[in-house]
């Protein structure tokens, strides 16, 4: 596998420093710009396979670098926040950001964020099997197995896991899962939201009150993690 | 009450102050044949003093000059004139003129001074809240900066003669402190959003088991050597809260718990719905048996088998930099302000109580609920 570059557009040094040691010393190609426009510069002369943005850049407010880049950028974009303000991620979820980060961020936790947005975005084949550690999902026959035995979801609840496990890795907003399965008019409808997952627990996770694969977002959605 | 008073507006104090002496003139006036004019002067000047009580210096002016002329007019001999008969009453009519005005003008001074003192006093105790926040945050932020500082020196100058444990031990105390210092700094931010009125509960439907499980996981570490118990009522309804907020009022409460009780202790999480049935009066049958609507609480009891709190400090805990007089280092004292400002956000209460063997803080909420049960096959 060919290393992948990473651009990170942060204006503060000593973040950037950081970012560069970590994401080289984990064999990834690193490019870093200080300014908005350094970042929409270099990100277009050398497309990198994932851009690392702050949203606090003193040129340019980083919600609309975000949407300049999701004009005509596909590959993932990791948002760095300095606060956990929950509507500025959502609003940057919502503009095409893949994922995001509250500063201070553990190491660990960035690089797995980091290939678990390569990974989704390079398995764009035609696998209709998604097989995450003891849950087995085929999209094909819209069947679920847990530990090689089939189990019984209700059509909603297979809608939400079918979605979940396509986008693993990536956090999906309570706003975006009422669209996508229940519809446009059930958008403010999130009791709906929070029965099904609570439901879809109990029948997925081991132990529904630790839950391994459908992880809470305080205030933001869900994350699907597919354990190896 | 007389604060209170004192905040009617110029134009109301006018109008209240010339129609109180109107109508206790008039009243004398009825009177007038049982009482002699001289003690009509000291029930008008009474009037005159207690307008002076409240309201501002003008309008008691107004007062004083306005009975002093009803008294003159209405009852010096000859009546229904400004003139002034005997000598004597022209003295009595001047002596009421300058006692009137001297306790207008009194009475306004010591409102003054009074004032003066109340702004003092509470600038003093703005002062000592200042200081405490000063030594309890300089004590709170400077020790982990310190560790830091400290041990990257070490780290740096003397690496070659640090033993490969000790460097991995200054590593972590590194950690350790970062992550202290990001705990206060968290802390203090939400502080000053609450000190400014900035907190607007953003209130959707939360699954209580999964708010309490989610806190519970995540303080997984601090928790591992106490015994956690938790009950969550069964078909607990959703409740529409500010999930974050409560995530932090459940961590704070948690996470001292675990501080502040030995290890192996008790900890209970209970978690319940308390209904309020408010009855409307039923006009046909005149019984109170028609359920208008009920009102639903979230309740939450968090109870700990530890040391409880002093009796004398119960009510103190929740106020701003306030730290148990036998308490150990690591927090800011900030902790239970900030829970129960967040629980205020949200129109609850929060009580704390000792109780056989340890301490139970109970947390009501009112809330809007919703029970979907039936959705299970959709």
């Amino acid at each position: 596998m060919y290393n992948a570059t990473i651009l990170v557009i942060d204006d503060e040094v000593q973040i950037r420093r950081l970012l560069e040691i970590t994401l080289e010393s984990n064999q990834f190609n690193v490019a870093s710009a200080d300014s908005a426009k350094d970042g929409l510069r270099i990100a277009a002369s050398h497309p990198p396979d994932l851009i690392i943005l702050d949203l606090g850049l003193p040129d340019e407010n980083g919600h609309s670098v975000l949407k300049k880049l999701r004009e005509w950028y596909t590959n993932p974009i990791l948002i760095l926040s300095a606060q956990s303000n929950e509507e500025d991620i959502i609003s940057a979820l919502d503009n095409g950001a893949n994922d995001y980060l509250v500063k201070p961020f553990r190491t660990g936790e960035l690089l797995a964020r980091i290939r678990s947005a390569l990974r989704s975005n390079a398995t764009e084949d035609n696998n209709p099997i998604i097989d995450c550690g003891e849950l087995q999902i085929n999209l094909a026959a819209r069947t679920v197995k847990k530990n090689n035995e089939l189990i019984k979801l209700t059509a909603t609840e297979y809608k939400l896991l079918s979605l979940f496990a396509q986008q693993e890795g990536k956090v999906l907003t309570h706003q975006y899962l009422l669209r996508e399965v229940w519809g446009p008019g059930y958008i403010n409808q999130s009791q709906y939201l929070r029965v099904f997952i609570a439901q879809l627990r109990k029948k997925i996770e081991a132990d529904p009150n630790r839950p391994a694969y459908i992880i809470t977002e305080s205030g933001v959605g869900y994350r699907f993690i597919a354990k190896e | 009450m007389f604060r209170q008073l004192s905040r009617i507006n110029t134009a109301k104090q006018f109008l209240i102050s010339i129609g109180l002496i109107v109508l206790v003139a008039a009243g004398c006036f009825i009177a007038s044949g049982f009482i002699e004019y001289k003690v009509v002067a000291f029930i008008l000047l009474l009037t005159v003093s207690l307008i002076a009580i409240v309201f501002n210096i003008l309008p008691v002016l107004v007062a004083a000059t306005l009975s002093a002329l009803i008294w003159n007019f209405f009852f010096i001999y000859p009546l229904y004139t400004f003139h002034i008969g005997s000598t004597e009453d022209g003295v009595l009519f001047l002596m009421y003129f300058v006692i009137a005005f001297i306790n207008g003008v009194l009475t306004n001074r010591i409102r003054k001074i009074e004032k003066q003192a109340r702004e003092e006093e509470e600038k003093a105790k703005t002062v000592k809240l200042y200081n405490t926040l000063l030594n309890s945050l300089s004590h709170e932020l400077k020790t982990p900066i310190s560790t830091i500082v400290g041990a990257t020196d070490n780290l740096l100058a003397e690496q070659s003669k640090l033993s490969t444990e000790n460097r991995k031990e200054l590593i972590e105390n590194i950690s350790v402190a970062a992550l202290r210092l990001n705990q206060q700094v968290e802390n203090l931010l939400s502080m000053s959003r609450l000190e400014s009125g900035f907190i607007q509960p953003k209130k959707d439907w939360c699954d209580i088991n999964e708010l309490v499980y989610d806190v519970v996981n995540r303080l997984e570490q601090q928790l591992k050597n106490h015994k956690l118990t938790i009950i969550i009522e069964e078909n607990l309804p959703l409740y529409k809260l500010d999930y974050g907020l409560m995530e932090q009022v459940l961590y704070n409460l948690l996470y001292n718990a675990s501080i502040y009780t030995p290890p192996y202790a008790d900890i209970f999480i209970i978690a319940k719905n308390n209904a309020e049935k408010i009855y409307q009066l039923d006009t046909a049958t005149a019984n109170h048996s028609e359920i208008k609507r009920e009102k639903n609480y979230l309740t939450i009891l968090i109870e700990d088998r530890g040391p409880g709190f002093p009796k004398e400090e119960l009510e103190k805990v929740f106020d701003k930099f306030y730290r148990l007089s036998n308490s150990k280092t690591g927090g800011t004292g900030l902790g239970l302000s900030i829970v129960k400002g967040f629980v205020e956000a949200h129109q609850g209460t929060i009580v704390l109580e000792n109780v056989p063997h340890g301490a139970l803080f109970t947390i009501e909420i009112p809330a809007e609920t919703s029970y979907i049960n039936n959705l299970k096959n959709v």
